[in-house]
This record gives structure tokens, C-alpha cells and sequence, in this order.
């Protein structure tokens, strides 16, 4: 088999003669239905989740329908601001793959309230990294009520729950 | 079984696999078409239908990629078709060639994959932030890397797997590639030299994470009929089969891919095959980060679950061991140029049932293999598995 293809250095890559384009694009997106209430939940404080009444499982993040039994659902709960990592990485990459001096932590965290397994995505904060661990018992460090506006960020990150296993 | 028409691969090729191509994406198809082309004992006006894999538009900043890449992979005034599932794209693109020819639609078909992600700058991975979810995840500063690290985390927390068992996968898979012709990162390295390279997201290190790379593969499907008038060797397509997992992902445990499981199960059942890890005697699993690899066999059903790292330590994976898995270098090795990435495995498993694998051909005359990608937002399993 021939194979071709010509690989370049980085210095003749950065000196090839190259067209520029950076797209502006701004994009609005629409919260929907049962995320939007979950928004409205943060600014106030508490986490939503959803049931569904075929299943019977409790759901977070919430959506209008449920994906196994393919019915809507609009049965709310509001559950804890706890919950237990099911998963974490110390992540030392920035987006664009710049180096991180401080390690971002994100964590899979189980909601307490919601099904077992059942987690969001979101950041863990006041712990070392070196002593996050799976299974680890966390609660939610919110930003003041006045800061809040209806997003994921309202919850700043999770932080260790002292003293419960 | 339903009636359907038995469909061959009869040609393969591949380019280079590159971090910084000089060629355009429309150049390097072409050459691995011509390749396969030449390979496959049919001329370029016996091409009936092309089916092509590109990843997201995004890395390219060009809309309608499909489009843009159609000249180059002889897409010209034919039924053309653009597959795209993500990572899992290669594989998914044979899978709908075989639709071409079996549904008898077509007699032939080309199936062509792409990719050049080195003109998004300054890092190709940013174009990947954005499969997370735009209103509550984006927000929380996400990288690639991140859910990859949760998935290798959770699989060596419920199954007690340690770093060095992963790092054996990239030592693997870069000494294989060392004898692949297109490869990019083929290399000698240690256990040691993995565990000491730098981390990135932990658990995940940099020699565990394939590159990002330019480059392109084809093959040749042609029907049985043709198959037999042009080809030697026609290696048949014996199963197909794919799956989709829900995109609420932080809901599943992602210890295990259920959705390989399901799409293995297909294949395997179309193929008549009963014990995979006995009939299969060559895999490609889709390596993308060294955990991958194990994660996928346990998927594809080749060991049990949380057994593979097991195997991988006792050299049952190795090239001349009893189930050679990635004997091509694997992405880790090879590259990573991710639609092209699939249809490299595939290769692989074509050359090595043929005997022309040259270095890296394993002993025994294999017979059957299996070839699976990956993608998405750990969501896709496509299976394709082969046989003489």
C-alpha cells in the first residue's frame, strides 16, 4: 500500500500560507420546558427533580418526558442539595488545552432525593484534591440569593459533607 | 434471518495519519480512495453509491462538509450519502455501505472517512465543548477530556483497576503501531514513561490519549456476484450492528457500555456467533484512550466484565497471544483522525484475515474478526464484524 500525505512541522504549518476565519456567532438558547422550571428552582434555592409515575423514577436533570417509558412527566419533587460523587477527575486542561496551575474538579454527583445512579454534572470545591474519593458525601454551596439569576452556576460547586460516609 | 445480499470488502487504503496535514481534506480522500481502488480490482466507473464519515463541521469551520468532501471521495454526480455518529462515524459509514449493496439498491459502494482537525485552532478540542449540554453543563467550563475522565474513573473504581493495568494498553498499541505505515505516534515506551507523563484530566495522563490527526481511509464493498469475479481474497461482511445510549449521561454508570453490548449482541447474532470470545480471532476496539480499549471488549463481550485489564497483563492481547486486540496500534498508536479512524480498523481486520498485514500480522490465520467505534456523548457502539 502507498500512503501519502505530507506531515508538517509546527514552524512550517505556522509559515504556509493560511486564511484566517473566526466565526461570531451568538446563540440564545431556550431553557424549555422542564429545564426552565429547574432554573426557576435554583434561583430559589432547591433542586427539582421529575418522577415519572410508570417507572417510578426520580429524575434529575429534569425533562418533559420520560425517555425509557416515552410518556410526559410532570410530577415534581423537590430533593436535597446533598448528594454522593459517583465520579470525579482533577483536570489540569483548560478548554483551548492551556495548563491549569489550580485543577478544576468535576464530579458526576448522585442527588439525594433522586433514583440511586441518578446525577448532574457539576463541580467540587473546599476539598483537597488529593482526598476527593468516590462515595464521598456532598452538599451544594450556593451563591447568595441576591446573585442568583436561574442557572447552573447558582450552585458555585459542591464541598465535603463532614462527618457522614 | 431476514433475506439480504452477502456483501464483501474487496479493497482498502489508507493516507498518512498526520498532526498537521499540508494536504486539504478533499486531497487526502482522494488518495486513500485511489488506494483502495487499486486495490480492489474495480475501476473508479464501477462505483455505483459512496457513503462518506466526516466528523463535526466544526473542526473544518466548513458547513455541509459532506458536500465540500464529495469530489474528493468520488462522490461526483453519484448516490452519495454522509454517515455521522460522531467518533463512532468510521464504522457506522460500513455498516450503511452494507445497506447499499444488501438491500440491493447497488452493487458496489465506496465507503470513504475524513479528517483534518488541525486547522481548528488553537486546539481542535475546543470545537468538542460543545455535545455537552448548552444550559447545564457548558456553563461549569467543560473540556473533552472531562467525561473521559469520569468514565475511566468510575470503570477502575467499580472493577479495582490500577494505573499500570491501563498504561500496558498504550505500551501495547504503540509498539504495534511502530510497524503501521500510516502511523503518527508509533513509539517504544514504558509503563513507567505512561505513569510519568504528564497528567491531564487524572486519571487520564497524556501518553493514555491518541492524538488529535489528519488523515483518511476507503474501502470497496462490492455483492457477492462481483465480489467473486474481481477479488482473491473477498472478506465478507458477516455482521452489522449498532446502538445509541441516552444523552442524559451524568444518569447512567458509565462503567460499563451497555450500548456496545447491544450493538456486539447484533452483529454477533446475524454472524451466527455463539461465544465471541472463542470465534473472534482478531479485535479492533476502539482505543481512543488506553481505558477504552479494555472498556470495549468487555462490551463486545471478548472477556467478562472488568477481566480485560487481566487479560491484557497476562499478554492474551498481544499480537501473538490468544485474542489479539488492536494489532494495527489502535488509535493510540496509529492516530486519531476520527471518522478515518473506524474505517482503519476495519482495514486492519480485512488485511489481517486476507494474510497481508505484513509485521503486523498475527499467527494462526485468523478467520474472523471484529472491528468497533465509539462515539458521541458516550453514547454509540457500531460493530462490524468480518470473516473468510
Amino acid at each position: 500500500m502507498k500512503v501519502r500525505g505530507k506531515d508538517l512541522k509546527k514552524e512550517e504549518f505556522d509559515r504556509i500560507v493560511k486564511i484566517e476565519y473566526r466565526p461570531k456567532l451568538l446563540y440564545a438558547w431556550d431553557s424549555g420546558y422542564a429545564v426552565g422550571k429547574f432554573l426557576q428552582g435554583l434561583k430559589e434555592g432547591k433542586i427539582l427533580g421529575i418522577r415519572c409515575r410508570k417507572c417510578e423514577r426520580i429524575l434529575v436533570p429534569p425533562r418533559a418526558f420520560c425517555e425509557f417509558c416515552f410518556v410526559p412527566i410532570d410530577e415534581w419533587v423537590e430533593l436535597k442539595d446533598t448528594g454522593r460523587v459517583n465520579t470525579f477527575s482533577i483536570s489540569y486542561i483548560s478548554w483551548d488545552v492551556r495548563r491549569l496551575e489550580k485543577p478544576e474538579i468535576p464530579a458526576v454527583i448522585e442527588i439525594d432525593g433522586a433514583s440511586p445512579g441518578i446525577g448532574i454534572l457539576h463541580l467540587l470545591g473546599e476539598v483537597k484534591p488529593e482526598e476527593v474519593r468516590v462515595g464521598m458525601r456532598v452538599k451544594a454551596v450556593w451563591k447568595k440569593e441576591s446573585e442568583r439569576i436561574g442557572a447552573i452556576t447558582d450552585i458555585l460547586y459542591f464541598k465535603p459533607l463532614k462527618g457522614e460516609e | 434471518m431476514k433475506p439480504y445480499r452477502k456483501v464483501a470488502v474487496i479493497g482498502a487504503g489508507l493516507t498518512k495519519f498526520m498532526r498537521r496535514a499540508l494536504e486539504t481534506g478533499r486531497e487526502l480522500s482522494f488518495y486513500a480512495v485511489k488506494e483502495a481502488l487499486s486495490s480492489s480490482g474495480l475501476k473508479f466507473k464501477d462505483i455505483q453509491s459512496v457513503v462518506m464519515a466526516t466528523a463535526p463541521d466544526a473542526f473544518d469551520g466548513v458547513h455541509m462538509k459532506g458536500e465540500y468532501l464529495a469530489d474528493g471521495a468520488g462522490g461526483f454526480k453519484r448516490p452519495y450519502m454522509r454517515s455521522f455518529v460522531g467518533g463512532g462515524s468510521g464504522v457506522f459509514a460500513i455498516i450503511h455501505g452494507w445497506y447499499m449493496v444488501a438491500s440491493g439498491m447497488f452493487d458496489t459502494c465506496l465507503v470513504v472517512a475524513e479528517e483534518k482537525m488541525s486547522s481548528c485552532q488553537p486546539h481542535p478540542q475546543a470545537a468538542f465543548n460543545s455535545i455537552y449540554d448548552h444550559t447545564l453543563e457548558r456553563p461549569l467550563g467543560v473540556n473533552l477530556l472531562w467525561i473521559f475522565a469520569l468514565e475511566m474513573q468510575r470503570y477502575m473504581h467499580v472493577h479495582k483497576i490500577s494505573e499500570e493495568e491501563i498504561a500496558l494498553v498504550s505500551v501495547k498499541n504503540k509498539k504495534n503501531a511502530l510497524d503501521h505505515p500510516s502511523a503518527q505516534v508509533a513509539e517504544e515506551v514504558t509503563v513507567k514513561d505512561v505513569l510519568n507523563s504528564e497528567i491531564m484530566a487524572w486519571p487520564v495522563r497524556r501518553l493514555m490519549v491518541s492524538p488529535t490527526s489528519d488523515g483518511a481511509g476507503a474501502i470497496v464493498l462490492a455483492a457477492e456476484h462481483i465480489a467473486r469475479r474481481v477479488s482473491e481474497k473477498p472478506v465478507w461482511i458477516e455482521g452489522i450492528g449498532w446502538c445509541l445510549d441516552s444523552s442524559f449521561w451524568t444518569n447512567r454508570d458509565l462503567y460499563y457500555p451497555d450500548y456496545v453490548e447491544k450493538a456486539a449482541r447484533m452483529a454477533y447474532e446475524m454472524a451466527g456467533i455463539k461465544e465471541p470470545s472463542k470465534e473472534i480471532h482478531v479485535a479492533e476496539p476502539y482505543d481512543p484512550f488506553a481505558y477504552k480499549e479494555l472498556h470495549h471488549m468487555e462490551g463486545l463481550l471478548l472477556c467478562k466484565r472488568g477481566e480485560a485489564p487481566k487479560l491484557t497483563a497476562k499478554g492474551v492481547t498481544q499480537r501473538n497471544g490468544d485474542l489479539p486486540v488492536c494489532p494495527s496500534g489502535g488509535l493510540l498508536g496509529v492516530g486519531n483522525p476520527i471518522a478515518a479512524a473506524g474505517v482503519m480498523k476495519l482495514c486492519e481486520i480485512f488485511w489481517q484475515l486476507r494474510g497481508e498485514a505484513g509485521k503486523r500480522q498475527v499467527p494462526g490465520n485468523p478467520k474472523r474478526g471484529v472491528a468497533q467505534a465509539w462515539g458521541d456523548l458516550m453514547q454509540v457502539g457500531t460493530v462490524v464484524v468480518l470473516g473468510i
